[in-house]
């Protein structure tokens, strides 16, 4: 396998990140914990890496802030498992954390950008 | 509402579904069961840690590890009741001592005066070539108060012996007469009425008084209708106009009850060389009070050449009015402060020594925990809260000790003193108090933490692991506890023998030989108002009348009555010279006393020569006086002084009287000076309108005192009668008695203190020496060592601190006494039976303290102790 390789290349996740990665995984229905991880990896082409006794804090976090809702089932090959499912008031703060995100990866990008070039010209 | 929270058991049931999840995925992917679980661990990371960060996220992490470190402290302390109890004992009593005194301190020199911006206000008083504060005048107050700049007012008081007339009779009344401005200086409203109104302190104005919040209560119930009303004072009527609020004290004016406006009416107002008044002024804003002495005494030159007669050399003098209110009493507050203190500080280091004792014990303990991964932050943390659960259980009982150290410090004041500092009373645990105990709650607190982790964070872990090792922390803390406790030990032996020497001179104080019977004399201070006996022929007549009343009366012996009181002062003292001798220029001083005929056979004194007066004796007569034999031994040695003639140092013919008589010696100065010669007067001959009535009872004395008192108000309603007393109470009660039981109670407070707190200390540095030679008593044990020699081995340890101690404490102890020599009486400074049976009590408190760990060393088990390392 390639997990050693893999391993280099990842990224650990920024502060507070976490939190809208996972409500965004939820939105295409519920899911358990585990899967809410592989998802997150899988979509970042295994480039985020997910702490995973972070990851279960971080959904008692926002099941405590009542934007998800978790509940004990069944998954798809028999084993007992938590589901969680995006609660309405948890797609609204999802909302407003993508439009806050947007904005601050587009501000961030035109500082790059245009400090990239008179540095440069500088040195 | 309240959701369930989720338990820590359904969050691991969540982790290991996980795993399966995972360990499912991985098979599926072409993994071995066992490889796909490795796998899916590995990849997890730290599921132990994930669940105790569960765990923790639901609570508030250290609020968490403080109740489990109370809890173990709690178990700890219980484990060790001696040890809690001890320490606990020795931080209340030092905190106590502290504290109590400290409230003295706040009362007097910390809380402020309770007048309106107390900074700007002052004293002012006039100095002399001789004195630096004499009273000033009047008419040089109002020279002053017009010329000054640098007060934005003055005003001044004086005392008066004011009598009240009540349904019941008269009644003297603590009163001063002040000028109208006087509340407006200090910054005092009443609290119901007005104030005087400016120039009502004129000759022409009204009879108006202020009365205190008490008078107020006791005269007039505390109604509101009390203004307006008029109280009769020494015969004339005043008219009540305000009333002053209740905390408003005045502690130069001796708690008076009656403010007058004053009038310069008294004869010595009229003179500008009569000196009766004090005054106060409030500094104008920004003046300093040296800006305000420089300004006054350039006043006071100005007139000085304006009045050289009565002005000559007289200057000015300004000081705080604070700082001369609590002038006397700083320093010995300041030093009983750092006595406690200096307690406080000898029972933390006890307490300390006993927690590096503890510390020592339980080295195993820390290290195993340390072993475990407790971090030194954790057993830190262990040793913080320890600290403070022994101070907060110090702190409480403390308090409670101060409070009532307080109450008995106040009883050692007497009650001239207590009047004259008013601040003292309603002493208890204010805010002030509280915080201070507080802050020093703190610091023990600190210093019982610090100790043992500076001694843990001293020694290697593995060290205590094996208990074998001794490092030279150790022995370190051997030298420097033994050090401390010969110093406490030291310490302990001078303040016994101080309270030894103390205890001593109050017991020969009270036993000295008075020269009359003291038990069945009753007294009463008389006082006849003036306007009704203005002089001489009426003050005698009445006084006649007054003692023939009081002898009829049934269960009277004898009565008499003289100036000042026997045994009470060496005061009244007077300038007399022998006549027919030549004169070398020295005065001789004696004790004058103006006495009537009944006052010898009242006391049953011992006439020795010649006769005593008769009620006969009177201004018509010859002037004849008796004198005592010290006066008769040292000025007339070997003649008969009965006939010779004495006078005034130049022996003017009117001051010329007859010796007829001389009187065995009986005590009329205070009980610790010295036997002076005394010169008797008749009281027929020079009469005066206050003085002391003394009666010999056949009943029980105290009994009688109504019948006096309601006697001579029978007579005359308008006479003044000062509570009565017995001669026994008042020689109990005499400043001599109170300053020599006060000092020897306080010595013996503190030494009494000191006393367990080097018992404490001792204890501490044995107990701490034997835990630290267990492994070499094992030896000695084992190699064939009786247990008694052990028990010698550890005593002798105590004995040779023990001895060091006593031997510095007992050269302490002479310096001491000789410092103490001025408030020693019939003692000498180096009282060999004190001495001796205080290095006894020391001994036995020696052999107690160190019995204990001395009974420990000697139960040594030597296996247990040898294979335990």
């Amino acid at each position: 396998m390639t997990t050693q390789k893999n391993t280099d290349d990842r990224v650990a996740l920024l502060q507070g990140t976490l939190d809208i990665l996972i409500l965004k995984t939820l939105v295409l229905g519920p899911c358990h914990g585990q899967g809410v991880a592989r998802s997150i990896q899988r979509q970042s082409e295994e480039v985020f890496f997910v702490d995973h006794g972070s990851l279960y804090l971080a959904l008692q976090r926002l099941e405590d802030k009542k934007w998800i809702s978790g509940k004990w089932g069944v998954s798809e090959n028999n084993r007992k498992a938590r589901f969680y499912s995006l609660t309405a008031k948890g797609r609204d703060h999802l909302m407003e954390k993508i439009s806050d995100w947007q904005r601050l990866t587009r501000a961030m990008g035109l500082i790059l950008r245009g400090n990239a070039g008179p540095s440069s010209e500088e040195a | 509402m309240f959701k369930r929270r989720r338990s820590v058991d359904d969050f691991a049931e969540e982790i290991k579904a996980h795993l399966e999840l995972e360990a499912d995925e991985l098979e599926s992917g072409g993994a071995s069961e066992d490889e796909a679980r490795r796998r899916a661990r590995a990849e997890f990371g730290n599921a132990q840690a994930a669940r105790e960060r569960f765990y923790l996220r639901s609570r508030v992490e250290w609020l968490d590890h403080l109740a489990r470190d109370i809890r173990f402290a709690f178990r700890q302390l219980r484990k060790n009741p001696g040890f809690s109890f001890a320490a606990i004992a020795v931080l209340a009593l030092g905190i106590g001592a502290c504290v109590a005194v400290f409230a003295f301190v706040d009362a007097a020199l910390i809380r402020p005066l309770p007048y309106a911006d107390p900074q700007r206000l002052v004293h002012v008083t006039e100095s002399e070539m001789t004195s630096s504060k004499v009273n000033i005048s009047y008419l040089d107050y109002l020279d002053w108060k017009r010329l000054n700049t640098v007060l934005s007012s003055m005003d001044v008081f004086t005392g008066w012996d004011a009598l009240l007339s009540t349904a019941t009779g008269t009644e003297p009344l603590p009163a001063l007469r002040v000028s109208a401005g006087f509340f407006r200086t200090l910054g005092v409203a009443p609290v119901l009425g007005r104030d005087f109104h400016p120039g009502e302190d004129s000759l022409t104005g009204p009879n108006v008084v202020v009365i205190s919040y008490g008078f107020w209560q006791r005269q007039f119930g505390g109604n509101n209708d009390a203004i307006g009303q008029t109280v009769k004072l020494s015969g004339a009527v005043h008219t009540v106009i305000g009333v002053l609020p209740k905390d408003f004290e005045f502690a130069l004016g001796n708690s008076p009850e009656i403010w007058a406006a004053l009038k310069p009416e008294d004869e010595c107002e009229k003179h500008r060389d009569c000196h009766n008044l004090y005054a106060v002024g409030r500094l104008k804003p920004g003046v300093s009070v040296q800006t305000a002495l420089a300004n006054l005494q350039s006043i006071a030159r100005q007139l000085e050449i304006q009045y050289p007669d009565t002005n000559r050399d007289r200057g000015a003098s300004v000081m705080l009015l604070s700082k001369m209110i609590v002038g006397d009493i700083r320093p010995i507050l300041l030093l009983l402060l750092s006595g406690a203190g200096l307690l406080l500080l000898i029972a933390c280091v006890n307490v300390s020594s006993l927690l590096v004792v503890r510390a020592e014990s339980r080295k195993r303990e820390l290290a195993v925990r340390g072993a475990l991964g407790a971090s030194r932050g954790r057993l830190a943390s262990q040793f913080i809260t320890e600290g403070m659960m022994l101070v907060s259980g110090g702190v409480l009982p403390g308090l409670a000790l101060a409070v009532g150290a307080m109450q008995i410090l106040t009883h050692l004041i007497s009650k001239e003193m207590i009047a004259r500092m008013p601040f003292f009373e309603g002493l208890g645990a204010n805010l002030h108090v509280l915080t201070f105990a507080a802050v020093l709650a703190l610091l023990a607190a600190v210093v019982f933490s610090v100790t043992p982790i500076l001694q843990s964070m001293s020694q290697d872990m593995r060290d205590g692991l094996t208990e074998g090792g001794r490092g030279s922390a150790g022995t370190l803390w051997r030298r420097i506890g033994g050090r401390l406790v010969v110093i406490e030990l030291a310490t302990t032996m001078v303040l016994l023998t101080g309270a030894g020497l103390l205890g001593k001179s109050l017991y020969q104080l009270l036993h000295v030989e008075i020269g009359f019977q003291v038990d069945h004399l009753a007294t009463l201070h008389v006082r006849l108002p003036g306007a009704q006996f203005p002089g001489d022929p009426e003050q005698i007549a009445f006084t006649r009348r007054l003692l023939d009343r009081i002898e009829s009366l049934p269960g009277v012996r004898a009565v008499g009555v003289t100036s000042v009181l026997p045994a009470y002062c060496g005061c009244n003292s007077d300038w007399v010279r022998i006549a027919d001798r030549p004169f070398d220029g020295n005065h001789i001083t004696v004790d004058e006393r103006d006495v009537t005929a009944g006052f010898f056979r009242t006391l049953s004194t011992k006439l020795l020569a010649g006769r005593y007066f008769s009620d006969a004796e009177d201004a018509s007569r010859p002037r004849v006086v008796v004198i005592n034999h010290d006066f008769a031994r040292k000025y007339f040695p070997g003649e008969d002084p009965v006939g010779k003639r004495i006078g005034d140092p130049t022996l003017s013919p009117e001051s010329m009287k007859q010796i007829i008589g001389v009187v065995e010696d009986f005590r009329e100065g205070a009980l610790d000076d010295e036997q002076q010669p005394v010169v008797y007067y008749p009281f027929n001959q020079y009469a005066s309108s206050g003085y002391e009535v003394i009666v010999r009872t056949s009943q029980e004395e105290h009994s009688i005192l109504p019948a006096l008192t309601a006697a001579i108000h029978q007579l005359n309603m308008d006479v003044g009668v000062e509570q009565g007393s017995t001669m026994a109470d008042h020689i109990n009660d005499s400043q001599t008695v109170y300053f020599h039981r006060s000092t020897a109670y306080l010595v013996a407070g503190f030494a009494a203190l000191a006393l367990i707190l080097s018992a404490v200390g001792l204890y501490g540095v044995i107990a701490y020496s034997v835990s630290q030679r267990t492994r070499e008593i094992g030896v000695r044990m084992a190699l064939g060592a009786q247990r008694s020699s052990v028990h010698r081995m550890v005593l002798r340890e105590a004995a040779w601190l023990a001895a060091a101690g006593i031997a510095i404490g007992v050269v302490c102890s002479v310096a001491f006494g000789e410092l103490l020599r001025g408030l020693l009486f019939g003692v000498r400074a180096w009282d060999i039976p004190t001495l001796v049976t205080v290095a006894i009590v020391l001994g036995l408190l020696t052999l107690f303290a160190s019995y204990i760990p001395a009974h420990r060393a000697a139960s040594v088990n030597p296996v247990a102790a040898l294979r335990a390392e």
